[in-house]
């Protein structure tokens, strides 16, 4: 097990619920300023002063995560604009053709595959070693899934989706190398896509054991998959090579909650304790009963809290308010297990 | 003789200067989509783009030219989306991609609109006398899938009344050479015993109404036999095949079942930025056409699978100029 590493020093409670976040957090204005600027070419706004425009957005967000209290921080995803663009620009084999309609008039721009996918030049391995740099806690690094990648890509080159999909996970597991040997300890791989095509998850699986080949058994990976219909990937999901699940319930009012119950959760719990979908804060009671739901489903030392998913939508003070109250809540509940006050449903023990 | 007629079920996507016009002239949040009754601007807007994509298609030489329904912000779901008995809720998944569109509720009878025929006019206005207009209107099995019901009360009602409003909209739009009846859901989510009927004579409704000749579309796959069965009992003028998706699966409906005299082969991939060339275009109808030695066409039409927006703008442009091309080769041939 992989956890206790991200025991902060200063830790008061005997219990730990390790505290953290999905990945993206809402950017600050200025550097969408920032953006513009550099793209515009009437601009002076040069390559070097946008990269110094990220670097303090990620020291800005590390730290904004750090004053809440989290355990277990990221920068926001400050220098990425999208979940699939921004690492199909740094591999090779892909283009930009243009913007395609998602919804309404909400565009994204949809790369295709049009040669054999390499690894050309890093994807996040500088992004880590700066937030770590800047860090005093422990840095995750979420990462699009390879089924992802390749689900949301056109595919001009491999037979089938899933093919493609097999490519890109070999070059995860690249890149993953590189992180680990730069110090990353926890890694988190984002597979949205699952959520929508949950007949596939036997692809996902066989994408996960190339990722996790030769990763060295000390770091923590977890897999992120979004809102969708849980039960129909559970608990086929379980026999997955990650620790740690990482599910969004909160945004259906756990409905699906006890989909997780029978048969019984055998890996690291990361829930959704507050929902990214509404713009206003919860309070720390009610993160409390949502963190003693997730207690119904794995004892506390395998429950990470955490939200639903990425914070980027909401406002910036609503964003930070929700994880301050997180964090209390998760403080709150170690302590009441400390003093043996909680009386919970505990999950039944395995047979084995 | 075989007329071999080049053409696509429209739904085209957004020039990229109109993405950026109509997202700052409405706002990008679900309610600011469209709800038919559109200011000015935005209708000039809308209007400009439509000139377009008839330009578009003018030049790439298609034989059949379609208003390309730009307007359409819900996809298949448009024409209930904009009545005023609607309410448009959450955001929904459009079919199994990563697309959406605003849950369509019918909370009022399902009176006649006329947006469909005003859109089909201005586009009858932007073309020559010799040019050929095609409407493209959901089928009415795939629009009273993709919307709710809270006033029929009835599913069997519910499809009736669906398929009478498209009736009126497709009457009300006039005379057109030809009218595609997109019908995906036949596919994706296939009617139960019973419901098959019903679905194919809810096809008819619309097909006796609609203009020209009427060739429903369904894809993503071949139709379920008893589905495809009760669909060929509709007076409808011609059957789509996607090629893309299923094509033994389609090849063995032709053979097994027949076709009407009319077929519309999707033989392009409206969801894939890689340009199939004229040739292999032309291929692909020469081997629908080998399979099915027993049925005599009377018209092949070769299009995409699928409605065109999935596409970024240059792939969809030369899209459309392939299957252009593909017609010229086959008359030349």
């Amino acid at each position: 097990m992989t956890r206790e590493q991200f025991r902060p020093p200063e830790h008061d409670n005997e219990h730990f619920l390790l505290t953290t976040v999905v990945g993206s957090y809402p950017k600050p204005k200025w550097l969408h300023r920032a953006r513009d600027l550099f793209e515009d070419d009437d601009s002076s706004f040069d390559a070097e002063n946008f990269e110094e425009a990220k670097d303090d957005a990620s020291r800005l967000i590390t730290h904004e995560h750090e004053r809440c209290g989290l355990d277990v921080v990221v920068d926001g995803e400050m220098r990425r604009n999208e979940m699939v663009e921004y690492f199909a620009h740094r591999i090779d084999g892909y283009e930009f053709n243009g913007p395609v309609k998602v919804w309404g008039h909400n565009y994204f721009d949809k790369p295709s595959v049009t040669e054999d996918v390499s690894y050309a030049e890093e994807w996040l391995i500088s992004e880590y070693e700066y937030n770590s740099s800047v860090a005093t806690r422990p840095v995750k690094v979420p990462i699009t899934g390879p089924y992802t990648l390749a689900s949301w890509s056109f595919n001009e080159v491999y037979e089938d989706d899933a093919e493609l999909a097999y490519k890109l996970a070999d070059l995860v597991n690249e890149e993953i190398a590189g992180l680990v040997e730069a110090g990353a300890r926890y890694i988190q791989i984002d597979e949205p896509a699952l959520a929508t095509t949950p007949d596939d998850h036997a692809i996902v699986g066989e994408c996960l054991e190339r990722i996790v080949a030769d990763v060295p058994d000390d770091v923590r990976l977890a897999l992120h998959v979004c809102y969708g219909d849980y039960s129909r990937i559970y608990p086929e999901m379980l026999e997955y090579p990650v620790e740690e699940y990482d599910v969004e319930l909160c945004n259906g009012g756990y409905e699906q909650l006890d989909v997780f119950k029978e048969p019984a959760f055998t890996k690291d719990l990361a829930m959704g304790v507050v929902d990214v979908h509404i713009a206003e804060v919860e309070p720390v009671e009610e993160i409390k009963e949502n963190i003693k739901k997730a207690l119904e489903i794995v004892p506390p030392e395998r429950l990470t809290v955490s939200p639903d998913c990425g914070l980027k939508l909401l406002p910036r003070d609503v964003a930070y308010g929700k994880m301050e109250n997180m964090v209390t809540a998760a403080r709150e509940i170690e302590e009441e297990l400390d003093a043996g006050e909680l009386d919970i449903e505990a999950p039944t023990p395995n047979a084995d | 003789m075989t007329g071999f007629v080049s053409t696509t079920p429209g739904l085209y996507p957004l020039p990229d200067w109109a993405k950026d016009e109509l997202k700052s002239l409405k706002g990008n949040q679900k309610t600011d989509l469209i709800s038919g009754d559109e200011g000015p601007e935005v209708a000039d807007a809308y209007e400009t783009v439509r000139e377009e994509y008839i330009t578009t298609q003018q030049e790439a030489g298609l034989d059949r030219i379609v208003e390309g329904q730009g307007r359409w912000d819900d996809m298949l779901a448009h024409p209930l989306a904009v009545h005023d008995n609607v309410d448009t809720r959450g955001i929904v998944r459009y079919y199994d991609n990563n697309n959406f569109y605003r849950e369509s509720v019918v909370t009022g009878e399902l009176t006649p609109s006329g947006d469909v025929a005003a859109e089909l006019d201005a586009a009858r206005n932007l073309i020559g006398d010799d040019e050929a207009l095609q409407a493209v209107l959901p089928g009415p099995y795939s629009l009273a899938d993709l919307a709710t019901d809270e006033y029929y009360g009835d599913d069997e009602e519910f499809l009736t009344a669906i398929a009478e409003f498209l009736a009126s909209e497709a009457e009300e739009a006039g005379e057109v050479e030809t009218t595609f009846l997109l019908e995906p859901s036949l596919v994706e989510n296939p009617p139960e015993d019973g419901e098959d009927e019903r679905a194919g004579n809810a096809i008819d409704t619309v097909a006796q109404a609609a203009g020209g000749d009427v060739v429903v579309f369904p894809y993503w796959g071949a139709l379920e036999e008893k589905v495809y069965a009760h669909v060929m009992d509709a007076a409808i003028d011609g059957l789509g095949f996607d090629l893309v998706s299923d094509s033994d699966a389609n090849v063995y409906n032709a053979q097994e079942y027949g076709t009407p005299d009319q077929v519309a082969l999707g033989v392009v991939d409206g969801q894939n930025t890689l340009v199939e060339s004229p040739e292999v275009i032309q291929e692909r109808v020469e081997w629908f056409d080998e399979q099915t030695p027993q049925n005599d066409y009377e018209t092949i039409y070769a299009t995409t699978n699928t409605e065109t927006f999935y596409l970024p703008v240059n792939r969809f442009e030369e899209k459309l100029e392939a299957l252009a091309a593909a017609a010229e080769l086959e008359v030349t041939a």
